[in-house]
């Protein structure tokens, strides 16, 4: 893949739009300092659209420039999608075929974490951007303990529940809360259970990268925009399809 | 807006069937309420008698108190006669001293009988009875203030929210919001503080995506607002929340600082919080009962319902709780002028005419409930990071509030589901609100849907569906000898959780009232 720029109206034009706050009270020091900045960040030339004063002291810019700099997209990471996507009618059949019994699904929002509306997303029959959650799964057995579940009451409800997969959701991220609450998830799951009886562990939010599943200690993470089906393709994926390889593992 | 008639077609006798239903729906919950106490509604009366502070370890006295007493004799009695016997009988100089030793482990309570009794319940009631004048001052304090300084300029009030979790901190943040053109600061909880069984103490510094509700931190945002309002010449309101499994307290606590508005709603905690559903309805009661008496206007929750499910199927259950809420708003004594009962601008902008449907939502519920002030709420779920539509979704929101005269506009910001907002985006979010107040304020007085169109032919449907829900719930009888309304709870009717009445957090701290129960607060709340 080639170098690219970003794009306004013309190939190559570079053309990007910035808005941001300074604290400083409006004038015509104020927009050239929001000038300064956009050089800065490597807009050249910068127009300084709009200038509002917000508040006491505090002006508002929008910016329009040309950004001199280039990306590669050859060179970008991602973790792209590593199992197919099935629809709930194949995802029940693969439940059926490989475990000959109801695949059980324990969710909810560990911590303080009072905010039900992404793990309802993905459990709740209701679902989210057009597609059923998980309890739609006729071959999943979905336990929902909603919110505010500390690290051990998951524990327990995953032993007693004989979990094959937990789900956590974290949407609070004050003092990077999610990533903690994360670890300490993990960790305990890895102290109550052998490692080859420990459930799939797979946890989602707005604000997780999905590259930091190894550094959790987790399965697997979502991110923003993840759909109710993908999850349940990637569970099915790896509870009912071939254990993966040393060389998977590894990679 | 003329009351006479129906904008929306609506039949008179409709509107007074689905009150009836929710009457007969609410009307033995109530029973249930006044038969029983909570460990919250004890520990709100030991407040309202003046024990504050709390041991070194942030353990609140009240908690500790209530704990000792409890072990000793039980909840059922209340707390107030074996307190108030303790001190006649000289076991301590006053509130603090009595929890003091009783934490100790150096006082057995008992319950008095006889003359006892009496001496306990007259010292109860001239303690507690101290803390209730306090709240009428701080009321009439308001209401002078309001006088000297004046009132917010125009319906609806603007609405803002503060959340850094630090109290010093959010000081500065809501005096800006407030010369940016609030009328109204709300400072959100902490996460998790609706599952603490206590309030927590003093000033504090440190919350999760909210500051916590204190005493002293409702104190200090109130004396900054106080300040601010001289300054702007417009009284701005605090808002704060009585739920959770300490709404009796916080409300105690909101009445003795003068807090203006309190998101109070009678079956979000049980069910998007899992509290036990008596639990809920017995504090929910005696908090309504302070929130009337200390002039605070509460907001529900109804925009809650339309967050999980789907706001154009659940728009009758907006309507049937609004009928509930406001039924148990008026049987705890608050007043029409009182009831800021919530919905929400939730439709799948996708949806088609999904504005219309949205408007027929909001006019439905001007309609039911013509004098009190409504609080209407903004897009949440499809606020998608996409600010640029947002924005534009915002504006819509804010002209159905124009259109429909709401009394309090939670003002929508474009960077919703983003980041907690940025002084730009709080400066963009009140430019929108003012100029669609400034171009359409008064376009409802030109308004006025067809009569046979698509908007009220739908708001009629809405109020079908929630007379239909109204009655499946009044003929539930799937807990025999339970109140129907705890039945439909435990059977999933609203938001699909099921909640039983057996289950749920907050049960251990209920217990059913003897017949020498005595509270000097229920007692002087009730008297009026």
């Amino acid at each position: 893949m080639s170098l690219i720029r970003p794009y306004g109206d013309t190939t190559g034009d570079g053309m990007v739009q910035l808005s941001f706050t300074l604290p400083i009270e409006h004038s015509k020091v104020a927009e050239g300092a929001a000038v300064q900045l956009a050089n800065k960040m490597g807009m050249d030339p910068a127009l300084v659209v709009h200038a509002k004063p917000m508040g006491e002291g505090f002006t508002f810019f929008v910016v329009y420039g040309r950004v001199n700099h280039l990306v590669d997209p050859s060179t970008v990471e991602v973790v792209e999608r590593d199992y197919p996507l099935l629809t709930p009618k194949e995802a029940n059949a693969a439940i059926k075929r490989s475990m000959r019994r109801r695949l059980v699904v324990v969710g909810g929002c560990i911590g303080t974490d009072a905010h039900t509306v992404g793990i309802d997303a993905i459990l709740n029959i209701k679902g989210f951007a057009g597609e059923k959650g998980l309890e739609y799964y006729r071959e999943l057995k979905v336990v929902n303990l909603g919110a505010q579940v500390s690290v051990p009451q998951l524990v327990e409800a995953a032993r007693e529940e004989k979990a094959d997969a937990v789900l956590v959701s974290q949407v609070v991220t004050q003092r990077d809360a999610h990533l903690l609450n994360t670890r300490e998830m993990s960790a305990a799951f890895r102290e109550a259970y052998p490692a080859a009886r420990r459930p799939l562990l797979v946890v989602g939010g707005p604000r997780f990268d999905e590259t930091m599943a190894g550094e959790l200690g987790v399965d697997r993470v979502f991110s923003r925009g993840t759909t109710p089906g993908e999850v349940a393709s990637f569970i099915v994926h790896r509870l009912t399809g071939p254990r993966p390889s040393a060389e998977e593992i590894a990679s | 807006m003329a009351r006479t008639t129906s904008a929306l077609g609506i039949d008179r006798a409709d509107v007074r069937r689905a009150r009836t239903l929710a009457r007969q729906v609410g009307k033995p919950i109530v029973d249930l309420a006044q038969h029983h106490t909570t460990v919250s509604v004890e520990r709100a009366t030991l407040r309202l008698a003046g024990l504050g502070g709390a041991d070194p370890d942030g353990t609140p006295w009240v908690n500790r108190l209530a704990d000792v007493v409890r072990a000793d004799v039980g909840l059922e009695h209340g707390v107030s006669l074996p307190v108030w016997d303790a001190l006649a009988r000289g076991e301590g100089d006053d509130l603090l001293t009595l929890a003091q030793k009783a934490a100790a482990g150096s006082i057995t309570f008992r319950v008095p009988e006889g003359k006892d009794a009496k001496r306990a319940s007259a010292a109860a009631r001239k303690a507690v009875g101290a803390g209730i004048k306090q709240i009428d001052r701080q009321r009439v304090a308001r209401e002078k203030m309001i006088a000297k300084v004046g009132d917010a300029p125009s319906k609806p009030w603007i609405y803002l929210i503060v959340a850094t979790g630090d109290i010093h901190e959010d000081i500065p943040q809501a005096q800006a919001a407030a010369r940016e053109g609030a009328d109204v600061i709300a400072v959100i909880r902490s996460t998790g503080q609706s599952l603490l069984d206590f309030v927590p103490e003093g000033a504090t510094r440190e919350g999760f995506a909210g500051t916590y509700a204190t005493q002293e931190n409702f104190r200090l945002m109130r004396a900054a607002l106080d300040e601010t309002s001289r300054e702007l010449g417009r009284y701005v309101r605090l808002t704060n929340y009585a739920s959770g499994l300490c709404m009796p307290e916080i409300a105690a606590l909101a009445g003795l600082e003068r807090l203006d508005m309190m998101l109070n709603d009678s079956m979000y905690g049980i069910l998007f919080r899992d509290i036990n559903p008596i639990r809920t309805f017995v504090d929910q009661r005696f908090s309504r009962q302070v929130h009337a008496r200390a002039g605070i206007i509460i907001n529900t929750g109804e925009d809650n319902y339309l967050t999980t499910a789907d706001a154009i199927e659940a728009a009758h259950t907006v309507t049937t709780s609004q009928l509930l809420n406001e039924y148990f708003a008026k049987e705890a004594g608050l007043e029409d002028w009182q009831l800021g009962l919530g919905h929400a601008f939730e439709i799948d902008p996708e949806v088609p005419d999904s504005f219309r449907l949205e408007l027929a939502h909001a006019m439905l519920a001007r309609e039911l409930f013509p004098d009190a002030p409504l609080k209407w709420m903004p897009p949440t779920r499809h606020m998608t990071g996409d600010i640029f539509k947002g924005y534009l979704l915002d504006g819509f929101f804010n002209l159905v509030g124009a259109l429909t005269g709401q009394g309090i506009l939670l003002v929508g910001m474009m960077t919703e589901a983003v980041v907690t907002p940025w002084i730009s985006d709080r400066d963009l979010a009140l430019q929108n609100v003012r100029y669609v107040m400034n171009a359409a304020g008064k376009l409802h007085e030109d308004f006025r849907p067809a009569p046979d169109g698509f908007i009220a032919g739908r708001a009629r449907e809405v109020l079908g569906e929630a007379i239909g829900l109204l009655e499946e719930i009044k003929a539930d009888r799937s807990v025999p000898g339970e109140p129907p309304l705890l039945s439909a709870i435990a059977d999933g009717t609203f938001g699909l959780m099921k909640r039983p009445a057996d289950k749920g957090k907050g049960l251990e701290g209920v217990a059913r009232k003897a017949a020498d129960y005595y509270n000097p607060a229920t007692e002087i709340l009730e008297e009026k």
